[in-house]
């Protein structure tokens, strides 16, 4: 079945070409963009019902003879990857067809939507099959110019400013993971990543060490592991909302992987440990934080997806199989979860004009639908018993307490913090968001404005400070200040003046409720086959640290 | 494994103007320093094919003397792929120009926040950094635990 293994690349390929020629027929457009991403999920399920049973899947492609070519790997990890990565994906097209048929079309400009998100689709799981290095980096490069692409769509001022940085940190990252591929190719003549995980063992450790080094970096920026997380929370809030969904689950998750591929098959022998260690810990906490203080929904959601990549990266960091079993858990799950609830902030949008939370209330009584849309998904990854959050999160605990180290206990406890404050960040966006009336939002919106002038001039009496002139300077910048945090939104005025008004939408389209609610059931079928799936995961990470399972199938023994 | 001094220091200039222009507030500046760093690359996968030698075409020339055609296969797939990132961040930097009438980098809304607020509360710690503002400085990202 070796035949299957470049489907998942060639079809969404195949399909971008289609539909860049159909961009004046919107409704064949859909149909093959739906088609090609239906036809994947497939795919995707049977590689993973094969690489369960026969093992790794190879494919040399233009079948050239064995170390010479470019070679594609679907294992269990990448057959995982890919089926979650494609019903997301499908999910989310689906969505942006319902999205796109009512909405306002000079957002998002359909005919190159669809090509921009097929060839999306197609970097993802190219880098999940990429069996050598400068496939890797030629996938990486795939998904993220479709990303440019769609993260600007429409050329908004906002838009653009947030693309600005996202492409510049992007591009100095290739570059750097370019450089690290020449290093490589230096140090062992050599790109296939069968064939490095033999020849760098014999390498001296001071020049394996740097070679780690330089890969973790790229991929760690890719994957938003503090401090080179920086870039993700100010670039992905401002995208469409179909569009950040996919990035906020595939493209970090993307990074992940090669740092799971790369760590497991190069460097079994991870000097690094510590350092892994801290900086999950730091990335945990230091994102989780920064959820907490936002007033967006968006843009909190956008941080504890920093967050939580640091509960993928300690079970990366300590490298044992029960580690690595309950990190790739994480990953299927929090991927889905994290595309639910920004498709959820979607329909929030829509049906409330806005996602911050100042201007928003009463949406469970207005939509009662996305009020338990958004619950459930929340709930899920603040990790509330007995749900996939809480499971993955308890076999991560797990693997740290059988590890034991000081440090790994540090980790363990600010992953239960981290759990904890994702409790509560989400809990303040239910209670705001859904739970109080509109009316309430409204008076408090009004009080919170009044109040700032009186607030800032107190402050600085308070401190007895001589800038007694400043009192204009302080309004006018605190109103600035305020308006700067909602450009995004565009109107001024809160839902219960919107509604007030009637300029709210009572009915949502049904293909994006539909979307959002068969990912929300994804997400808890998780939950319900978390046994098999666990089995699944805890062979697949036996494999990883196996290496020779990986390196047979890839290799025959001659051509090492 | 022999490699040449003068490439690698060749290399090594390019890299370094092409991170001192990366660093620039103008998106312009920014596009050079990434065409700059992008060629440095190349050279560094030039020094990683080995000892220059003959063309790398079978019954043409001896299989030792030839010189390594992968890194050569590489460095054009990175040349096309720097060429369509020069073109992609020059659309930015016109439609940069369009909205605001410069192609400056603008600060994220998390620092522009923060320096605002910082400036409304003059006795604040970071006031004296704030009131520096537009002086085309490069700032340090801020902390994300930081309040908005």
């Amino acid at each position: 079945m070796t035949w299957l293994v470049p489907l998942p690349v060639i079809l969404p390929l195949l399909g971008a070409g289609l539909t860049l020629m159909l961009g004046r027929r919107p409704r064949l457009q859909r149909a093959v963009s739906t088609t090609v991403l239906s036809a994947g999920v497939v795919v995707a399920a049977t590689l993973v019902y094969e690489t369960d049973r026969n093992g790794p899947q190879v494919l040399w492609i233009g079948a050239w003879r064995e170390p010479l070519g470019i070679s594609l790997v679907a294992d269990r990890l990448s057959a995982l990857m890919l089926l979650v990565s494609t019903v997301v994906t499908l999910a989310v097209l689906v969505y942006s067809i319902g999205q796109g048929m009512t909405g306002n079309e000079r957002d998002t400009p359909l005919t190159i939507y669809h090509p921009t998100f097929l060839v999306l689709a197609a970097g993802v799981s190219n880098a999940f099959l990429a069996g050598d290095l400068f496939n890797l980096f030629v996938s990486f490069e795939m998904l993220l110019f479709a990303s440019y692409v769609l993260l600007t769509l429409g050329g908004t001022g906002a838009r653009i400013r947030a693309g600005t940085i996202y492409v510049i940190v992007n591009v100095v990252s290739s570059m750097l993971f370019l450089i690290s591929i020449a290093a490589v190719y230096s140090a062992t003549g050599s790109l296939n990543l069968a064939q490095l995980a033999v020849r760098i063992d014999s390498l001296p450790s001071e020049l394996s060490l740097v070679l780690q080094l330089l890969l973790l970096t790229t991929f760690s920026i890719k994957a938003a592991v503090f401090p080179l997380s920086f870039w993700l929370p100010d670039s992905y809030p401002t995208a469409p909302a179909p569009v950040t969904a996919v990035f906020a689950g595939l493209l970090t998750k993307v990074g992940v992987y090669a740092i799971i591929r790369s760590q497991t098959l190069l460097f079994p022998e991870s000097p690094l440990t510590d350092l892994l260690l801290w900086a999950s810990l730091l990335t945990l906490v230091i994102g989780i934080l920064g959820a907490v203080a936002q007033t967006d929904i968006k843009r909190m959601l956008s941080f504890t997806l920093v967050s939580h990549i640091g509960y993928m990266l300690f079970g990366i960091a300590l490298g044992t199989a029960t580690g690595y079993a309950g990190a790739v858990f994480y990953v299927a799950h929090h991927i889905t979860i994290q595309t639910t609830l920004f498709l959820v902030l979607g329909l929030v949008e829509r049906r409330g004009g806005s996602t911050s939370l100042i201007r928003l209330g009463g949406l469970a009584r207005l939509s009662p639908v996305i009020a338990v849309l958004f619950f459930v998904p929340a709930m899920n990854l603040a990790g509330i018993p007995p749900m996939s959050g809480f499971l993955g999160k308890v076999s991560l605990a797990q693997a740290g307490i059988d590890v034991g180290s000081p440090l790994a206990y540090g980790v363990v406890a600010a992953g239960m913090l981290t759990s904890l404050l994702t409790l509560y960040a989400v809990a303040k966006a239910w209670n705001l968001a859904f739970w109080r009336t509109p009316e309430q939002a409204h008076e408090m919106a009004r009080t919170l404005s009044d109040r700032q002038l009186p607030g800032a001039l107190e402050v600085i009496e308070h401190r007895d400070h001589v800038h007694i002139g400043s009192g204009t300077f302080g309004s006018r910048d605190t109103d600035e200040a305020r308006s700067i945090l909602d450009e995004d939104d565009g109107s001024n005025q809160d839902l219960h003046q919107l509604s007030r008004q009637g300029l709210l939408p009572t009915r949502l389209p049904r293909t994006m409720v539909g979307a959002t609610g068969g990912l929300v059931a994804v997400s808890l079928s998780l939950t319900v086959v978390a046994g098999p799936l666990f089995g699944f995961t805890q062979q697949a990470a036996d494999d990883l640290l196996d290496r020779d399972v990986y390196i047979d199938a890839v290799l025959p023994e001659d051509s090492r | 494994m022999t490699a040449s001094l003068s490439l690698i220091l060749a290399a090594s200039a390019m890299i370094g103007c092409g991170i001192y222009l990366v660093l620039e507030r103008s998106l312009t500046r920014v596009l050079v320093g990434v065409v700059m760093l992008g060629n440095g690359v190349n050279v560094l996968f030039l020094i990683s094919g080995g000892p220059p030698g003959r063309a790398p075409i079978v019954d043409e020339s001896d299989a030792s003397a030839m010189s390594d055609p992968l890194p050569q296969a590489l460095v054009l797939t990175a040349i096309v792929i720097s060429l369509a990132t020069a073109a992609f961040v020059l659309a930015m930097a016109y439609r940069s120009w369009q909205l605001t009438g410069h192609d400056d980098v603008q600060d994220d809304v998390e620092d522009r926040a923060i320096r605002r607020l910082a400036a409304a509360d003059a006795a604040s710690d970071s006031y004296d950094l704030s009131s520096g503002e537009g002086e085309g400085e490069l700032e340090m990202p801020e902390e994300e635990g930081s309040p908005a």
